[in-house]
């Protein structure tokens, strides 16, 4: 899970360049940013649960 | 190639520059102090010394090859063509500072201000990895951080590159703006710390079987509040300096960043302690600290382009913000971070990074130093918001990866925490073979397994 959660975090920044550098218009431009951010919290949401995991396992 | 607007500074300008790098290196006490303060007071000496270390080793990393990739706005640097446009990613200067004429101009006043950034930058995981990261360790993952992370990302912040070009290249206000350091300092340290917190662990005793956290207090409030005071006079000089030297603001502007930064401190505490107050009955010295500190990091990036009111409303928001992450975090993320160096720099540095596209107001239109913005007027700019969130998702998407996957090679290669029995004895006999206090017998559980 860590692996995918830094896997998302990775594709949420490369959606954000990718909507920087391909898409002129304001309003899709401004979406596919939050959409890339609203991908890079869920891979912060993975990594912060597979910490969590990991402590679990070892008590 | 695009670049500079600036290669002098006006004589008003470089005097104001040397004066305020000179103050920075109270930024580094200020927190070296509130770090060990904040930790065990077996581990005191061992704090102290890693703050002497790792700044050491950072600026030696930084002179070796840090300034190679981060140079300096119009120097050279490499280029990518993406979608028509170029690129600015990373610099192609000589290592150890070869080429660099230290005469006094902007580029060499930056490598002066950014041996000594870097370092604070450094600290910040300190905090983190309090009371359990081996010094050896701590000074290995620094060479990393001030070697390559942090002049990477200052690159593109501060150094002509991608980031700073988004406003001339498309149109993103005046690109992604930082005049203090919110984001390339502490934003980048804190996800450092992050990282450290996560590959470390949390200190033995920390959580009891259940999950539940037990309280840990800092051992010297003194160090820590004291430390407080010093910080603010680092960090006058820190958001002068880099306003100066990374935006290109006039030096009439140094009465505003100095009067927003010293407000943004004084209302993010005065939150801090009346959020702690209505909460746990009485203020709480520690988190009262850390709020003040994290009024520091958000006013950082808008502290030239706001104006004082809203430097009021950055610090209140961000001495809210403190208290709850720093608490959420220890609670219900089990992440131990004894200086509390996550909430106070990685959330507070991007609270500031955020605020600066919501308030700022910028002066004239050229600004960034890399020329002027498609969208250059003065005023509010359009797409600044969109050109902050743009870094803030660099820093999430990007660093943050990096700087957990260089750390975890690293962990193993060279374990990063203490064994068990040097954090049962203490940092300072475990590593340093004496006592910060060796006149006073202050914990009676050290020798005694749990």
């Amino acid at each position: 899970m860590k692996l995918t959660g830094f896997l998302f975090l990775l594709a949420g920044w490369l959606i954000v360049l990718a909507a920087v550098a391909l898409l002129a218009p304001a309003l899709p431009r401004s979406a596919f940013v939050l959409a890339g951010l609203g991908v890079e919290v869920l891979g912060l949401i993975f990594v912060v649960r597979s910490h969590l995991t990991v402590r679990g396992g070892r008590e | 190639m695009t670049l500079s607007t600036r290669s002098t500074l006006s004589d008003s300008a470089f005097i104001i520059c040397i004066f305020s790098v000179l103050l920075v290196p109270f930024a580094l006490a200020g927190l070296s102090l509130i770090n060990a303060g904040l930790g065990r007071s077996r581990s005191a000496a061992h704090s102290m010394l890693a703050s002497l270390c790792v700044p050491a080793v950072a600026a030696l990393a930084y002179f070796a090859c840090g300034f190679a990739w981060q140079g300096f706005s119009g120097r050279p640097a490499h280029l990518l063509l993406v979608a028509g446009r170029q690129w600015n990613w990373i610099a192609a200067q000589p290592f150890f500072f070869r080429g660099l004429e230290l005469e006094g101009s902007p580029a060499s006043l930056s490598a002066w201000l950014q041996m000594l950034s870097v370092g604070l930058a450094a600290l910040i995981p300190l905090g983190g990895g309090a009371d359990r990261w081996r010094l050896g360790a701590s000074c290995l993952s620094t060479a990393l951080l001030a070697g390559f992370t942090y002049p990477l990302f200052a690159h593109w912040v501060w150094g002509g590159g991608w980031l700073a070009q988004l406003g001339v290249n498309y149109g993103l206000g005046h690109g992604f703006v930082d005049a203090g350091g919110s984001s390339a300092i502490h934003v980048v340290g804190g996800f450092t710390a992050l990282a450290i917190v996560w590959i470390l662990g949390p200190r033995r005793g920390k959580y009891t079987m259940d999950g539940l956290p037990t309280a840990i207090p800092g051992h010297n409030a003194v160090f820590v509040l004291f430390g407080c005071l010093l910080a603010l006079v680092g960090w006058l000089g820190l958001n002068c300096a880099g306003a100066i030297l990374f935006t290109g603001v006039e030096s009439g502007q140094v009465a505003l960043i100095a009067v927003n930064t010293t407000l943004a401190a004084a209302s993010a505490a005065l939150m801090a302690a009346a959020t702690t107050r209505l909460r746990f009955g009485k203020p709480d010295a520690s988190l009262s600290a850390n709020g003040w500190v994290s009024g520091l990091v958000a006013s950082s990036a808008p502290c030239a382009f706001v104006n004082p009111a809203a430097a009021v409303l950055i610090g209140l928001a961000a001495g809210v913000l403190v208290t709850f992450t720093i608490e959420w975090l220890e609670a219900r993320l089990a992440m131990d971070d004894p200086g509390g160096a996550i909430s106070v720099h990685a959330v507070a540095g991007c609270w500031g990074v955020l605020a600066l596209g919501l308030f700022a107001r910028f002066p004239s239109p050229i600004l960034n130093t890399v020329g002027h913005s498609r969208s250059g007027s003065a005023g509010a700019a359009t797409g600044q918001w969109l050109a902050q969130l743009v870094g803030i998702a660099t820093l999430l998407g990007f660093v943050l990866p990096l700087t957990y996957g260089l750390n975890w090679l690293l962990n193993r290669f060279y374990p990063y925490r203490v064994a068990e029995e040097g954090e049962r004895q203490g940092m300072d006999l475990h590593e340093l073979g004496a006592s910060a206090y060796p006149d006073f017998a202050i914990h009676s559980d050290e020798l005694m397994p749990r």
